[in-house]
């Protein structure tokens, strides 16, 4: 029971990670219906520059963690987010109105771009930092010796998620850019008509989605305690999943896909294959759609005739 | 970009201002872009430590390589006015192309089949030309299920890795024949393309895509973990060669040179792969001609179109589907088996995503349901990506910018225009503009 306590604390926290990427997919994908292939690789950019950023805070003597924390986050977010805007207007934008692979393929061209740039940038070793946050609590002490802990970091991972999510779910439901990423949802014609700025709004989606990457890189990064060139493709898939498990375009949905995602992955390595766990996650995924087409909170697609 | 264009055209001159304030913002981005991954390099020391060095030299000749091209982009954007322009072409010259168009098929036929008489003695263009038709039976394959039926498949390469493994195991655990073994690779490979095509006969679009992506990545994982069968990352080696129908092409007594009273050489075996590819390709393109005539074919491109109103007519779109998906991932196998025989040896490493992406690009980027464009596409992408061998780091970075320069270039393809599946007294060219994709 413990062990099994243990393992969807664990699930949690790797579930939070893959939300935060799916919210990116699901974002893109409601608002200018393409697969945004290259946002698993923004999300390793994003862990290499909390890297690189933590590394020169470090190296100029700063000591204070919490500071140091927020500083990488907000650098993070911003360098990041500038990178999902410039892959917006030099791959997609002028796909726009074109056919429906092409921007598909053209962001497959970019995740192949961004993989290299970072390969060769910054060479193709595992880059493993140091611990910056220890310690942690015992929730529950075992009689056979086996102990539910839950660490800082996983406190952090969660809470930074929660709070996120809290942040973006009122940015989307009260503020002006969020009316306008919801009429664009809508109908994108409609909303230009009335005044919606659908080129800055799609902008917008890509900047808010990619920095939301950055702080899933960020935490992968505090978690993990590595990033390096490829891990960006599998991260990516396993949130695409997610978001199409939880019905992509919805918000909520692809959080919820996230946390199933996560959990599936943990609680399969703990009781069957850690080489499986990828099996299992995609399988799953394979048997959602078969009886959910739109994944469990889509909504059914209207066919017109 | 609206802005040049209307300045453009009311002063008719160079908007000197406009240029340069949009390189310097071109210019800004990319100083934050790169200032942290290209002007700090960082290292794992052996002891685990993270070490740093910065590049300034580097980030500042990349912010001013963006400078000058954003520079540069601009004035070729004014030479060429807006992007809609189509500049007309003369009737003499548009005659003379049509022409030549109508001759590049049986040239490029020729010329394939000459390539090993021509190239004799050049091992290098041997192997390149048998990479290269390798890519384009890949094509042709996949181009039945996305190009023909619509369906969005990224999972391609898991039919290619069914195909090689069949063959491998076949052939190393039985002692099969090569002739033995392909059809039976393309039939292993076609009950895998109706495996997959239950699970997505009630998908559309997206949907369709990641889980046949996903499917790609379960066959990938399996091969790899599946030690006991398939080696797992070491792979299977000494996969036996092909034989010309039971002769085999080695300077043994029984082998082909020896039958035949002439001097042994190996390249004989290379030129007997690339005509065994090249007739596999043709196979392949042949197939697909005639069963775009028949029903089903017809079937596959009415489901692309519109699939309810294909359902209205009658169709049965459950068999249409799972026809497109196995007999495309049968071409698929049948290349895989070509591909393990001409190796020697096969790992999970040659399946990943990135080959059905590049299956997928030159589907796409050929202009999908064009044979002659899916050809063309891949001479360009794999002959092109031959070019950067130099070039090892950055090749895979260049062949993603050419991937978004084509789409952006070209969206619906090298070949704008195919020729019609069925036509009323005159044979018309349909634009591509027209053909629907992926919904399906």
């Amino acid at each position: 029971m413990d062990y099994f306590a243990q393992q969807l604390i664990n699930g949690l926290v790797l579930g939070s990670i893959y939300g935060l990427i799916a919210i990116g997919y699901t974002m893109v994908y409601g608002i200018v219906g393409m697969i945004n292939f290259a946002h698993g690789d923004i999300f390793m950019i994003g862990g290499f520059i909390a890297l690189i950023t933590f590394l020169i805070l470090v190296s100029i003597g700063l000591t204070a963690v919490p500071l140091i924390l927020l500083l990488v986050l907000l650098v993070a977010m911003a360098v990041t987010s500038l990178y999902g805007w410039t892959i917006e207007r030099i791959a997609y934008r002028p796909l726009r109105h074109s056919f429906r692979l092409a921007p598909m393929l053209s962001a497959i061209g970019m995740s192949f771009v961004l993989t290299n740039f970072s390969q060769v940038a910054q060479g193709a070793r595992v880059k493993p930092v140091p611990p910056i946050i220890t310690g942690g609590y015992t929730l529950h002490e075992g009689v056979d010796g086996f102990s539910i802990r839950v660490s800082n970091i996983q406190i952090i991972v969660v809470i930074t998620t929660v709070v996120l999510l809290a942040l973006f779910t009122y940015l989307v439901a009260r503020t002006r850019l969020g009316r306008d990423m919801r009429a664009c949802e809508q109908d994108q014609k409609m909303a230009s008509l009335l005044g919606v700025d659908v080129d800055r709004t799609i902008s917008f989606t890509f900047v808010i989605g990619a920095a939301l990457a950055a702080v899933a890189g960020m935490m992968y990064l505090l978690y993990y305690g590595l990033v390096d060139f490829f891990m960006g493709f599998v991260a990516g898939i396993k949130a695409f999943t997610a978001a199409v498990l939880g019905g992509i375009g919805s918000l909520p949905g692809a959080m919820l896909g996230g946390l199933l995602i996560g959990l599936i992955e943990t609680l399969w390595s703990a009781y069957f294959s850690t080489e499986y766990k990828d099996v299992a996650a995609f399988s799953i995924l394979i048997v959602v759609l078969i009886f959910m087409p739109t994944g469990l909170l889509g909504r059914p697609e209207v066919e017109k005739v | 970009m609206a802005a040049a264009s209307t300045s453009s055209k009311t002063t008719g001159g160079l908007d000197v201002a406009f240029i340069l304030k949009k390189s310097v913002i071109s210019a800004l981005v990319a100083l934050v872009l790169f200032s942290l991954m290209i002007g700090i390099r960082t290292e794992a020391g052996s002891d685990g430590q993270l070490t740093y060095w910065t590049r300034f030299g580097d980030l500042a000749a990349m912010v001013a390589t963006v400078f000058g091209g954003s520079i540069l982009i601009e004035l070729l954007r004014h030479w060429w006015g807006p992007v809609e322009t189509v500049r007309v072409v003369p009737p003499s010259a548009s005659k003379a192309l049509s022409l030549a168009g109508r001759a590049l098929v049986p040239v490029l036929l020729i010329f394939a089949f000459l390539v090993p008489v021509i190239f004799y003695n050049e091992r290098y263009i041997l192997d390149l030309g048998i990479l290269v038709l390798t890519y384009v039976m890949l094509g042709w394959g996949l181009n039945i299920v996305v190009g023909l039926a619509g369906l969005l498949d990224l999972g391609y390469v898991a039919f290619y890795a069914v195909g090689a493994y069949s063959y491998a195991l076949l052939a190393t655990t039985f002692g099969l024949s090569f002739w033995i073994c392909l059809p039976l690779a393309g039939i292993l490979a076609a009950f895998f393309g109706i495996l997959l095509g239950f699970p997505v006969l009630r998908l559309r679009g997206d949907y369709l895509a990641i889980v046949t992506l996903a499917f790609g990545e379960i066959i990938r994982l399996v091969l790899l973990n599946w030690q006991s069968l398939t080696g797992g990352p070491n792979g299977i080696s000494g996969i036996p060669r092909p034989t010309m129908f039971g002769i085999p092409l080695t300077p043994g007594d029984d082998g082909l040179a020896a039958l035949l009273h002439i001097e042994f050489s190996p390249t004989h075996r290379i030129v007997f792969l690339f005509y065994l590819i090249l007739v596999l390709a043709l196979i392949t393109n042949w197939a697909t001609i005639r069963l775009r005539r028949l029903p089903i074919g017809r079937a596959w491109e009415a489901l692309r179109e519109d699939e309810v109103a294909c359902r209205a007519l009658g169709i049965n779109t459950t068999t249409t589907k799972l026809t497109a998906f196995a007999i495309g991932a049968m071409f698929g196998g049948f290349a895989g088996a070509f591909f393990a025989t001409r190796q020697g040896f096969i790992s999970p490493e040659s399946f990943t995503f990135h080959e059905s992406a590049l299956v997928l690009a030159i589907v796409v980027l050929g202009g999908m349901g064009s044979q002659l464009g899916v050809a063309l596409a891949a001479v360009a992408l794999i002959g092109g990506f031959e070019l950067f061998r130099g070039l090892e780091q950055f090749r895979m970075l260049v062949f993603g910018m050419a991937m978004v320069l084509l789409m952006i270039w070209r969206p619906r393809g090298l070949i704008g225009h195919r020729a019609p599946t069925v036509y009323l007294e005159r044979n018309q060219a349909i634009s591509s503009d027209l053909v629907k994709e992926g919904h399906g």
